[in-house]
């Protein structure tokens, strides 16, 4: 095993490393079947090879700055701040190539399959926006690749399919249960155990069997460590709260990585209601770990509901499952009504489009107004709401608002 | 009121260690509530030649499995089957055979462990086998099974390491489930190269039963796959029967195939 001790960690304390069987407290850990055991085994150890050597993290972060737009700035918002009564921040992920904090992710394991000597990469998507990160991954470093979609996804994301297409990625719809995220990661989790001698799964969350909670956020702990330095820059201090959407959880826990030893920020997740894993799951193995689910009294899962596909997600990653037990972080659900003021407000304030995940943060913040007077309130823009407006249109001319 | 001396399961390693010596073993496959009748199937395919029967309990993500075994998982669940509906169903009649329950850990964990086991006994369940449970996990549900004598079948796949095979081999409970190829469940038209060797590998460090699963499909595949080992699982294959809507006796009538290829090929007592 390499010697992790010069790797960067953001949050030793808070946000360190998982137990030697991949367990964040009472949560993590490698559930999965035999024949997949060798593969996590095998992404382990080439992560910790990877990220113990200067120069993976110095080819990683020049891949970033010279492709995928990093680093990502921090914008205040003058207008929405003086309506709210907070002085709001923003973590700009969605100025990053492909319109997401995904790039960050798909980078780090691309990257990492070709150390590993994998060809091709299979992932799993939810709104597309981790399956298009992935397949501009894929064509960058000339590997092939292919995405599972639950099929109601392909629907409702049409153009992402259109746009992995595009860079070359097979789209592969997923059929079985609910035909949406969940279902996607089960079918890409089938395919891996297929296909694991080419094929490295290139999962897009803070979920799943160990290592990828841990390999994921520390993809992401880039957002938390710019975005601390950029808020001391504009601010000279912290922010008093971070906050960000949680479906599986990968933009937050990048976020909380850069806070989560300093006692004096909150961190905040802001859930969707019909998906509130934090709120109202239970602890259950589901996708290869232990986490919050929602599911029924005799444990079978139950399907979320979002007007976000990419949260549409009835799990809580391992180690958010932690902080919320440690009530190191808090997690509030917010409706879809909430959701679609603020994707509103935030376009008609600040002239910034959200992705109706990121749209989730400002919701919570608008809900909380009262309580975060005075308050530096940094959000992460996680995505921008390109891919969105069609949606939200028919749903406001639906409604007769348009 | 029960005592734990009540409800211990006997040893399914030792039904199956004494079977063995007299034919190859054939343990079919059902999931709970794959059809109304779902308790007459189990009966007919025991009748069919099976020595245990793995039943399935449905699962919402069944991960590991292959289409057939979760469109049965569909069925079962739309038609209502539950961990406790299986287990209480089971219960109320006399299998002449072991009972093994298959499902994911998710199920046993919110049951509670010891709970489960002991349904698990009183169903005539004598093992457990939860693919998605590896052995590194696995202490607070084996401490359970063990209290009430419920063995804790283990899963060895071709890419399992030698290191690794000898602790599942020292781990398991009832026998070594031998999965033939790097894939979900599922009927194939012949079995991988790579089911032979592994249990060849898995005789090589252990006398506890090697079973294999994955692929067996009808007669042919499992003397093949029986060549080295000690007996076959069939599950897909009999479940799409069912799924196309053959009668229990035509499902059963695969069993029976399976069962005649086997003892031709390998004669009782030999």
């Amino acid at each position: 095993m390499t010697d992790l001790s010069d790797a960067p960690v953001a949050s030793p304390d808070q946000m360190g490393k998982p137990d030697e069987l991949g367990f964040f407290g009472e949560f993590g850990g490698r559930y999965v079947g035999e024949p997949l055991i060798g593969a996590c085994q095998e992404v382990e150890d080439a992560f910790v090879d990877a990220w113990g050597d200067p120069a993976f993290r110095a080819e990683f972060l020049h891949v970033l700055n010279t492709y995928g737009g990093r680093p990502s700035p921090t914008t205040e918002c003058h207008n929405l701040s003086e309506q709210l009564g907070c002085r709001l921040l923003l973590k700009r992920e969605d100025l990053n190539h492909t319109g997401s904090h995904k790039i960050n992710n798909v980078i780090g394991q691309a990257l990492l399959a070709k150390r590993m000597g994998k060809t091709r990469l299979i992932a799993e998507t939810g709104a597309g926006q981790h399956g298009v990160a992935t397949a501009t991954a894929a064509a960058l470093l000339g590997m092939s690749c292919t995405v599972y979609m639950g099929e109601v996804d392909m629907k409702r994301q049409a153009l992402n399919v259109f746009r992995m297409r595009l860079l070359g990625t097979e789209v592969v719809p997923a059929m079985s249960g609910s035909r949406t995220l969940k279902d996607a990661v089960n079918e890409a989790m089938r395919a891996w155990v297929s296909e694991v001698g080419d094929t490295h799964y290139c999962l897009g969350s803070v979920m799943g069997p160990h290592p990828y909670p841990w390999m994921v956020r520390t993809f992401h702990e880039i957002i938390g460590i710019e975005a601390k330095e950029q808020v001391q820059a504009i601010t000279g201090g912290l922010p008093d709260v971070a906050v960000a959407c949680v479906g599986g959880g990968s933009n937050a826990a990048g976020l909380f990585a850069g806070f989560a030893d300093d006692p004096s920020v909150r961190l905040v997740g802001a859930e969707p209601a019909g998906g509130a894993a934090a709120g109202r799951g239970v602890p259950a193995i589901v996708h290869g770990m232990r986490a919050y689910f929602m599911q029924d009294e005799v444990g079978q899962v139950l399907e979320a509901e979002s007007i976000s596909a990419g949260l549409d997600y009835p799990g809580l990653g391992p180690e958010h499952s932690h902080l919320a037990a440690t009530k190191r972080a808090e997690y509030f659900p917010v409706t879809d009504d909430e959701v679609l003021e603020a994707f509103k407000l935030l376009s008609r304030t600040e002239g910034i489009i959200p992705a109706l995940e990121s749209a989730h943060a400002i919701a919570w913040v608008a809900k909380a107004k009262d309580e975060l007077q005075g308050q530096t309130v940094l959000v992460n823009m996680s995505g921008r709401g390109d891919k969105d407006v069609e949606q939200v249109q028919d749903v406001l001319i639906a409604r007769g608002e348009m | 009121m029960m005592t734990v001396a009540d409800v211990r399961a006997p040893s399914l390693e030792a039904y199956l260690t004494e079977r063995r010596s007299q034919r190859r073993l054939l343990m079919p496959y059902v999931t709970a509530g794959v059809c109304p009748d779902w308790l007459e199937l189990v009966d007919a395919v025991i009748d069919a030649g099976a020595d245990a029967i793995e039943i399935g309990i449905p699962f919402s993500d069944p991960a590991i499995d292959g289409t057939t075994i979760q469109e049965a998982t569909v069925v079962a669940l739309d038609a209502g089957m539950t961990p406790g509906k299986a287990l209480a169903e089971l219960k109320e009649r006399p299998f002449g055979v072991p009972l093994i329950a298959m499902t994911h850990y998710n199920l046993v964990y919110r049951h509670g462990h010891e709970r489960f086991a002991t349904d698990m006994v009183e169903a005539g369940c004598w093992a457990s086998i939860l693919p998605d449970l590896p052995f590194e996990h696995a202490g607070e549900w084996t401490a359970a099974a063990d209290a009430v004598g419920v063995e804790n079948v283990l899963l060895a796949a071709p890419v399992t390491s030698d290191e690794r095979l000898a602790q599942v081999a020292e781990k398991t409970g009832g026998f070594v489930y031998v999965v033939s190829t790097m894939g979900t469940t599922g009927a194939r038209g012949a079995v991988d190269d790579a089911a032979g060797a592994l249990a060849t590998r898995v005789k090589s460090v252990t006398d506890k039963p090697a079973v294999i699963g994955f692929g067996i499909s009808n007669g042919e595949t499992a003397v093949a796959a029986a060549e080295h080992a000690d007996g076959v699982i069939t599950a897909s294959a009999l479940m799409r029967r069912i799924l196309d809507g053959a009668s229990i006796e035509e499902a059963a009538s695969l069993v029976a195939e399976i069962r005649t290829a086997l003892d031709e090929a390998y004669p009782p007592g030999s």
